[in-house]
């Protein structure tokens, strides 16, 4: 699966669960939010080989 | 996962709250929040006429759209800065607000734009002064609270409501306690009372908000917003703050939650009634703004300042 967050991407192998695949990538699940085909996915859905995922920074501000 | 209220599958979960909902209930439950917050904090009444601080982002746009959902008389405020940076910040912040005002017959507002009302943009003033000098937030602080204390008055609002969240809250508080700084922790409040002539009675109705439900609610809502930070934001203590706090969020849910939520208990407690003492105020010459400092304010200083060598 493909997985981006701003300019960064990644690929996958295999399923996994959101949670899992956003550790997988090096970032802390609570501040990133998942999304696919524009729907926002809960931490423990099993994604599908060929998912794209967006995700996207919850943290804002200065 | 399954929503809570209707057993369809869930799209957002709240681990602190133990609490999964749909498409449909989470906004209902977010609008609901926000006006249990309005009311526990007494924080305005719908004859108030209130003014919402917009900067383009989630939280602002969120809060004016509940807002106005739930039939307040709200109006955005958005403050142009001339952010550009390379990536024309400010333009497209503003032009997120632009939007959002757009595709609602209700939303009505005011820009303040500091370079045409100055003369110079916040960059600008920022590399002129002592005070901004490699750090211009601390000026952009000082420009964002003049305007809005300024337009809250002239505009006859009854009060000023910023989209600051939890994390924003609890962020502030981190850094405040890892330097005792007993003063600014007594004042850090959902509510601060208007201050005398020209300084607004401020509110945050989203201060209860983890920010990840800010986001929550605009994704699923379908409000454009900026994802990008401010430029001038990146490597700032407060993102650092926010960074520290949810790694322990990570490993025991509801964290930040109780550290906030325990500043105001212990508030309500009175354990910092000795410290909320008053500072003397008094109108600056120019603008008429209540001050600390002698003669002018701050900000109507910050103008007359000669470049800095
Ligand atoms: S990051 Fe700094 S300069 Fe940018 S909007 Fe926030 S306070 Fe202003
Ligand atoms: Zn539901
Ligand atoms: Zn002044």
């Amino acid at each position: 699966m493909k997985i981006t967050y701003r300019d960064q991407e990644w690929e996958l192998e295999g399923r996994w669960r959101v949670r899992d695949a956003i550790k997988e990538v090096g970032l802390l699940p609570q501040t990133v939010l998942a999304v696919r085909d524009g729907k926002l996915l809960t931490e423990d859905t099993l994604l599908d080989e060929n998912d794209e995922i967006k995700l996207v920074a919850v943290i804002s501000g200065g | 996962m399954k929503c809570r209220k209707c057993g369809r599958p869930a799209v957002f979960n709240m681990r602190q709250h133990k609490l999964a909902l749909c498409q449909v209930h989470y906004p209902e439950w977010f609008v609901a929040q926000t006006a249990r917050a309005i009311e526990k904090y007494h924080m305005f009444t719908p004859d108030d006429r209130v003014l919402v601080a917009v900067s383009g982002g989630k939280d602002s746009l969120a809060l004016w759209d509940v807002l106005l959902q739930l039939g307040y008389r709200a109006d955005g405020l958005y403050i142009d800065l001339g952010i550009d940076d390379g990536v024309g910040y400010s333009a497209a912040s503003r032009a997120k607000v632009e939007q959002f005002a757009a595709a609602r017959a209700n939303a009505h507002f005011t820009i303040v734009d500091i370079k045409a009302e100055y003369g110079e943009t916040l960059p600008e003033a920022a590399r002129r002064t002592r005070r901004g000098r490699g750090k211009p937030c601390s000026v952009c602080g000082l420009i964002k609270r003049h305007a809005m204390n300024r337009i809250t008055r002239d505009g006859g609002y009854d009060v000023l409501a910023t989209g600051h969240n939890l994390d924003d809250e609890a962020a502030v508080l981190f850094g405040n306690v890892l330097h005792w700084q007993t003063g600014y922790i007594a004042r850090q409040a959902p509510v601060l009372p208007a201050s005398g002539e020209g300084l607004a009675r401020k509110v945050k109705p989203f201060c209860r908000f983890y920010e990840r439900e800010t986001a929550a609610y605009a994704l699923i809502t379908g409000i454009d917003y900026i994802y990008d930070e401010c430029p001038y934001a990146v490597g700032a203590t407060s993102i650092r703050h926010k960074g520290i706090l949810n790694q322990m969020e990570e490993e025991a849910p509801g964290t930040k939650m109780q550290f906030y939520l325990g500043l105001l208990r212990a508030r309500k407690e009175g354990l910092f009634r000795e410290l909320a003492e008053e500072v003397e105020l008094h109108p600056c010459a120019n603008c008429g703004q209540l001050t600390s400092a002698p003669g002018l304010c701050t900000f109507c200083r910050l103008w007359r300042e000669a470049p800095a060598p």
